[in-house]
Parts: structure tokens; sequence; C-alpha cells
């Protein structure tokens, strides 16, 4: 049943982007179909992260390892699983409807929302290595979140972490980016 | 039998009496017509004797006036009134407003200080904010970027200013400052971000640094001794270092954000400190003494009398800061001072607050199972110490390994929000969380001023119980029961109110405030504010009348899961809404409700 569910959005989502990418080829990039692999990690055509959920629930490494890192660095301000709280943004939809190199952008230089009523503020980021060395992982674990192809909770099936997925790390937390 | 009303009652009558600077406070706690500080009394109590509004009477409760502070963030704390002034503070930008009592709650004046903004993403869970103090004519208002100001009660006018902490560094504040005798106490905020946590005393009059103890580090920054001990005996030399490996002291947590007491006979301070920094435990080997310690400390000098730690090499973020109630009781056929403590890790402690010996440490929640209990026996060499079951120790099962279904979760079986104590009853009432966690440590590197933490949680309500997160129970701290309790379909995050009147109140995150039988916990009566419910419940009197006020304004650490909801991910994608969210009960909004019974 729960598989069933998958296949059920998979094609849903499927369908609905090529739609997508036929009526507004000019403006609407598809910013979520994995259009190809490389090192464990899953990118679109215009060569974005993004995530992939195979039909039994298995996800890839990095949309695992942003699910570990999203909780350990944004979820006291943002919620669990991307879903918001009373004072910051659900990035569930944030991950999905910025474009990536805007959301990237916002983690690292922060930004401020501030009237009478409102005080948000959104740190800067930029010298945090637990939080940008995984930051692609972040984002394409929120953007799974934010298309409900996984669910919420703890991922429980995930695909081997790649060796130069290893490597990456190690070379960017040494490098105290 | 009932004897310690009248010893607790002389004494404070004994202490009003000697040459001390605010005396005048002191007397004013005593007053209960007045609320005149945020724990009700120095032994933390939160009891008042009043008791035109009753347990006959109280379902005729009804609202006298409402007051919204403007802001939409979560509102801890509760308002002080002396004489006919009332004090309400609001969360960030930390607005302070006088109102005239006498005159339908005009505002006399309001002062709303500059802060950097910068404060507020460094400031884990909410900008919330404990309340403003009162002593010798002046409101003491301690700030989101830990600038503690000193203001004219009567005009809002600044006296001094000190800053006590760097932002930029993670140092925040959210919490309350004690005065006492001629200094007012303040602590710190951080523990997330690696900042070492300290309690400093600053003079009332000049705002000038009288001391300073920090909880981990060397025995000159801790304020320790050679009478200084752990469970009776001495602490030895070092202690702050030599249970730490390397330098992880420096950035090592044990902060000091909870509540106050403070022993007017014995002239001594009582608090709690947090989490060692970071949550991964395999970066910090040791027991990472002084986090997660109940500290006894001279109140003009800073020196530690005594320390006892809970929970030795934190694996679950079980911060030690919860309040510390004070009480005089009859234990094993002998009266005794004693100590009273909710822990976040479950279990709740009695002291013998002279010495510090441990006298009871039983689970406050059934469901807690990450120990199985406190070695009692004085002659073990791990007396006092919990023993860890090893499923659902995080440091045994090691780093990137998920320990799963820990009860209770990080935000522990019950936060800072402050129990009540009727010694009318000799009951404690505890607001509690029924909250377990996954729990997953990872290596994490420290950058100043940026999060560090270390772990992936992930929440859920307590699995085989009522299915709700909260329990708001009657614990009888001389032998370690739960008298009686009552499920609540989320945590209880408000500060509970016992009065003489043998009735007990606190709040939900629904927005109700609730009133119940101190001796059953009947429902007497709920009301529900405009918004859930955070901040503590506290009454007082003009011209004769009896007054019970509540802070209402959802958000803090109950913002963060419970505005979406907390699911149990073991059970997969079907449990998923299976537990309603906090945002189909109430919104946002800060507001002030003032009850009364009908004239």
């Amino acid at each position: 049943m729960k598989t069933g569910n998958f296949k059920f959005f998979a094609v849903t989502i499927s369908v609905a982007l090529q739609l997508a990418n036929t009526v507004y080829a000019q403006d609407q990039v598809d910013n979520i179909t994995a259009s190809y692999k490389e090192d464990g990690k899953y990118f679109t055509a215009d060569d974005v992260p993004t995530f992939n959920v195979q039909d039994d629930g298995t996800i890839d490494w990095p949309s695992y390892s942003g699910f570990r890192r999203y909780h350990s660095e944004c979820h006291v301000c943002h919620g669990p699983e991307g879903e918001g709280s009373s004072y910051a943004p659900a990035l569930k939809n944030s991950a999905v409807s910025m474009d990536y190199y805007d959301f990237i952008g916002v983690v690292a230089s922060g930004r401020e929302n501030i009237s009478a009523s409102v005080t948000s503020v959104m740190p800067s980021l930029g010298d945090n290595p637990n939080v940008m060395c995984y930051l692609d992982d972040i984002y394409v674990y929120l953007k799974a979140r934010g298309m409900d192809k996984i669910p919420r909770g703890r991922p429980r099936k995930k695909e081997k972490k790649h060796a130069v997925i290893r490597e990456d790390e190690e070379d960017c937390l040494d490098s105290g980016t | 039998m009932r004897h310690y009303l009248i010893l607790g009652a002389t004494a404070l009558a004994l202490m009003a009496s000697t040459a001390s600077a605010n005396s005048g406070l002191k007397s004013l706690i005593d007053d209960p017509n007045q609320w005149a500080i945020q724990t009700g009394d120095y032994k933390n109590q939160r009891y008042s004797e009043l008791d035109q509004i009753n347990a006959a009477n109280v379902s005729n409760l009804q609202v006298a006036w409402t007051f919204s502070t403007g802001v939409l963030r979560g509102h801890e704390g509760a308002p002080l009134v002396i004489g006919d002034m009332m004090y309400l503070h609001t969360p960030f930008p930390n607005t302070v407003f006088a109102l005239d009592l006498a005159n339908e709650g005009k505002i006399v004046w309001k002062y709303e200080p500059k802060q950097d903004p910068n404060v507020i993403p460094v400031m884990c869970c909410d900008t919330v904010n404990r309340g403003v103090a009162y002593a010798e004519n002046t409101v003491f208002l301690h700030q989101a970027d830990t600038t503690l100001v000193a203001l004219d009660a009567k005009t809002g006018a600044v006296k001094w200013s000190v800053k006590n902490g760097d932002p930029s560094l993670g140092e925040t504040n959210t919490a309350t400052v004690m005065p006492v005798n001629d200094k007012v106490l303040v602590g710190i905020s951080g523990g997330e971000f690696g900042v070492r946590g300290s309690v400093t005393a600053y003079n009332i009059a000049d705002g000038s640094r009288a001391w300073r103890a920090y909880s981990v580090g060397p025995d000159e920054d801790i304020l320790v001794d050679a009478s200084t001990t752990h469970l009776g005996k001495p602490i030895g030399k070092d202690s702050g270092l030599n249970t730490w490996e390397g330098d992880q002291w420096k950035i090592g947590g044990g902060t000091t954000w909870g509540w106050y007491a403070y022993d007017t006979d014995e002239n001594l301070v009582y608090y709690g400190t947090g989490n060692p920094s970071t949550w991964n435990p395999a970066q910090r080997p040791g027991d990472n003494r002084w986090s997660m310690t109940i500290m006894a400390r001279d109140a003009d000098t800073g020196v530690a009398k005594w320390f006892y730690q809970m929970t030795p090499h934190d694996e679950w973020d079980y911060d030690g800061i919860n309040e510390m109630i004070l009480t005089e009781q009859e234990i094993d056929g002998k009266m005794r001072k004693l100590l009273t403590h909710f822990d976040r890790n479950g279990l709740g402690y009695t002291l013998d607050r002279l010495s510090g010996e441990l006298l009871v440490a039983e689970k406050f929640d059934p469901k807690v199972n990450w120990t199985s209990g406190v070695d009692m026996d004085k002659t073990s060499d791990t007396y006092g110490r919990p023993a860890v079951v090893p499923a659902y120790s995080t440091e045994q099962n090691g780093e990137d390994v998920n320990s799963a279904n820990i009860c209770p979760a990080a935000l522990g079986s019950k936060d800072q929000q402050p129990a009540a104590y009727s010694p009318k009853t000799e009951l404690m009432y505890v607001p509690t969380n029924h909250v377990c966690m996954d729990y997953e440590p990872f290596r994490v590197s420290y950058t100043a001023g940026q999060p560090y933490i270390g772990a992936t949680l992930s929440m859920f309500p307590a699995p085989e119980s009522h299915g709700g997160m909260g329990n708001f129970i009657a614990w009888d701290n001389t032998k370690g029961e739960i008298t009686w309790s009552i499920a609540e379909p989320f945590s209880v995050w408000s500060g509970a109110l016992a009065t003489a009147g043998d009735i007990v109140f606190y709040g939900t995150l629904e927005g109700y405030l609730k009133a119940v039988d101190a001796k059953t916990g009947e429902l007497l009566y709920k009301f529900k504010t405009p918004s859930g419910i955070i901040g503590n419940v506290m009454t007082y009197t003009h011209s004769g009348q009896q007054y019970v006020a509540i802070l209402s304004g959802i958000g803090g650490w109950a913002g963060i899961g419970l505005a979406a909801g907390l699911t149990n991910p073991t059970d997969g994608l079907g449990a998923v809404g299976g537990y309603s969210a906090l945002s189909d009960y109430t919104a946002l909004g800060g507001a002030l409700t003032v009850f009364k019974l009908p004239n």
C-alpha cells in the first residue's frame, strides 16, 4: 500500500511536470526530476541537485544526510521535517518554490524581515561547516519533503554512501569552509 | 504535623528584620496581595495565601480585563504586581509596560529597548523572555541580547545598564533575574552554541559586577574551595577540568537559563546548569562537570557549598536548569530543609538543601526508560549516579547510530515550566511533557556564534500511553510518588499556581486556563484564552478583590514541533496526521487575561 502510494505520486508528479514543461517551456524549469546520477548524487537536466526515491522507498544518500543535518542545524527554528514553526517558515515549501541558487544564497548570507509585528531573522550560515558542507543534502531532503516524496519521520531505506561523497565531506570539513 | 508553614513564615520575618539592602522585597514577597517575584517567593513554591477564589466558587470565575502585548512570539513568564502597578514584559523586542491598576490598567510608562535583530536567530527555540524582577523601586529587565537594564519603577527611566554576554558568540538571555540582598543574579543561554555557562551577580546600586561563577572550567572560575562537596565528599581539585578531554570545557555549555531559589536563613542560592556542548557525547569524553548540576552557592561571594550532578556525561540534552523548590517537611520522621527538583531527565529529586544529601530520586513519568534508577547506596562507587540502560545510550550505541524510542525526549519530562507546592496538601503540582524521541549523534565542528549541536532527533508522543503529549501531575516529594495525574493532549508548558483556596491553576497549549481541586485533580473551571499558554499563572489583590492572571501567546520550544504536530516515525506513513497539530487549536498573539469572581 505504501509503495502503491509512492508510485501513484511519482506518476502524477512526473505527468504534471511534463505538462508544465510543455506549456511553460520558456519560464518554467523542471527543478525536481532527476535526470542523471553522478557519484551517488542526483541532478536535474540543469545540473541542480535533486532527490531520488526508488519504488521500494529507498532514498538517495544525500537526502538521508540532509534529514540528519536538517534536524541538527535547522529544526529548532524551522520545525520538524521542514514543516515550519510558530516563528519560521516551512522550508519544505521554500526548497520547491525557490530557485536553487537563491536558496543557497539565503542560507549563506541570511536575511531579515523586521516590522512592527514581525521579527524574523535568518542568520548567515556561510561560515558554518556543519551547514555549508551539507547544504546540497539539506536542500534535496527539503525538496523531497515539499514534493511529499519522503514521508515525515526518519527515512528507513537509503542508498550506500558513495566513496566520493565521503572524500568530499572530509575535504570540506577539513577546509573549515 | 503541619508546622512547616509557621516555621517558614517565622524565618522570613526574622530575615526581614536584619539589615539588608532589599528587605523591602522580602516583605513584598511575604504579602500575598502582591506578586513581587516571578517565582512567587524565594522558595519557588508558587503558592499564594489568598483564598477569596477557592474550590467552592472558582467555577464562577470570569474575565475582568485583557491586554494585548502586540507581539506574536512565545510569551513565557508572568507580570509582577507591586501596589497599584503591574509590570508586564514581552518576548523580543522585550517591551516592558507599567500598568496602573487603580486607573483601569492605563499605561503609565512603556520601555522598548533597541536591540540588534541579529540576536534573534542565535536564540535557540524562539525569542521568549521569562519576565522582569523588582527590588528597591527598580524594575530589572534582562534583554535577549544579555543587556541587564535597571529601570525606575515609577517612570521607566534607565538607571543603569550592563552587558552580561556577547550575542555574536551565541550568548543570549531568556531568563528572569533574581534580586538577593544588594545584588541581582543573572544567568545566560546558549548551550546549543557552545557557550560556557555562568551566573553573575551585579550590585543593585550601580550595576557593577560583584562575582561570576562559571559552571565548568578551572577552580578559580567555578568558585569552589576545599569545603565544596558533591554528595557529602570534597569535590577535589580541578573537577571542572579533569572531567573533560582537552579544551572542550571552553565550549562546554552548562548554561544557566532556569529559575533560581534563595534560602534567606542560609544565604544560599540554588540553581541548575544545562547540557554540556555538543549533543554528540562521543566528542566530549568524561563526566563533563559541572554541567547538569544542582548548585548551592553563597549569595554574597558565589562560592559553592555543594554540587550534585544529576546526569554525568549527558547523552540526551537533559538540561538541569529546572526550578529548585524549597520546603520544610518531615521525611523519615525528621523535619528537614528540602530542595525538590523535577529534572528534564524525568527524575524527581528531593535533597537536603543544607548538606546536598540525596534523599529521593524517582521517575515522575512512568514512561522514562533511559535509566533503571539512581544508585542510592552511600557505600557504592556509583552512589548518586543514574544507571544508564544500554539500548537507550547514545554514547554506547555510538556516532552515526540512531538510538530509538528514548523517553523522555530532549525537551525533557519537564522543561522550565515551573511546578507549584501547596503546604496545605504537601504536594507538588507539576506540568509535564509526555514525549519520546529517536536520537542520532554525529561529529560536528565548532564555529564561534554558530549552532553547535551534532545530533538529529525526532520526537513523538510517548508510545503505548494515552496518546497525548502531556500530563499535569500531583507529586509527593517525600515519597517520590505520583498522587494523581491528568492526561493532556499537548505538553503542559505553563507554570502552575497553588493557592490556600485549595485549587491549582495551570494553562494549556490550546489556550485553556484550568483550575483543578488541589486534593483530587478534579477539573473545576476552564476558559479558552486568545492563544496557547506557555506563561505562568499568578495572583494578586487590588482594592480587596483577588485576581488571577495569565499570559497567552503560543511559541517557545512548544512552537517548534507542536505547531506542525509530532508523529511517530516508527508508525510509518499511516501516522502522519494521526496526532492533531496544535495549529488546529490556536494561533499566535500575546495577550494577558485577568480573572476575578463576579461582584
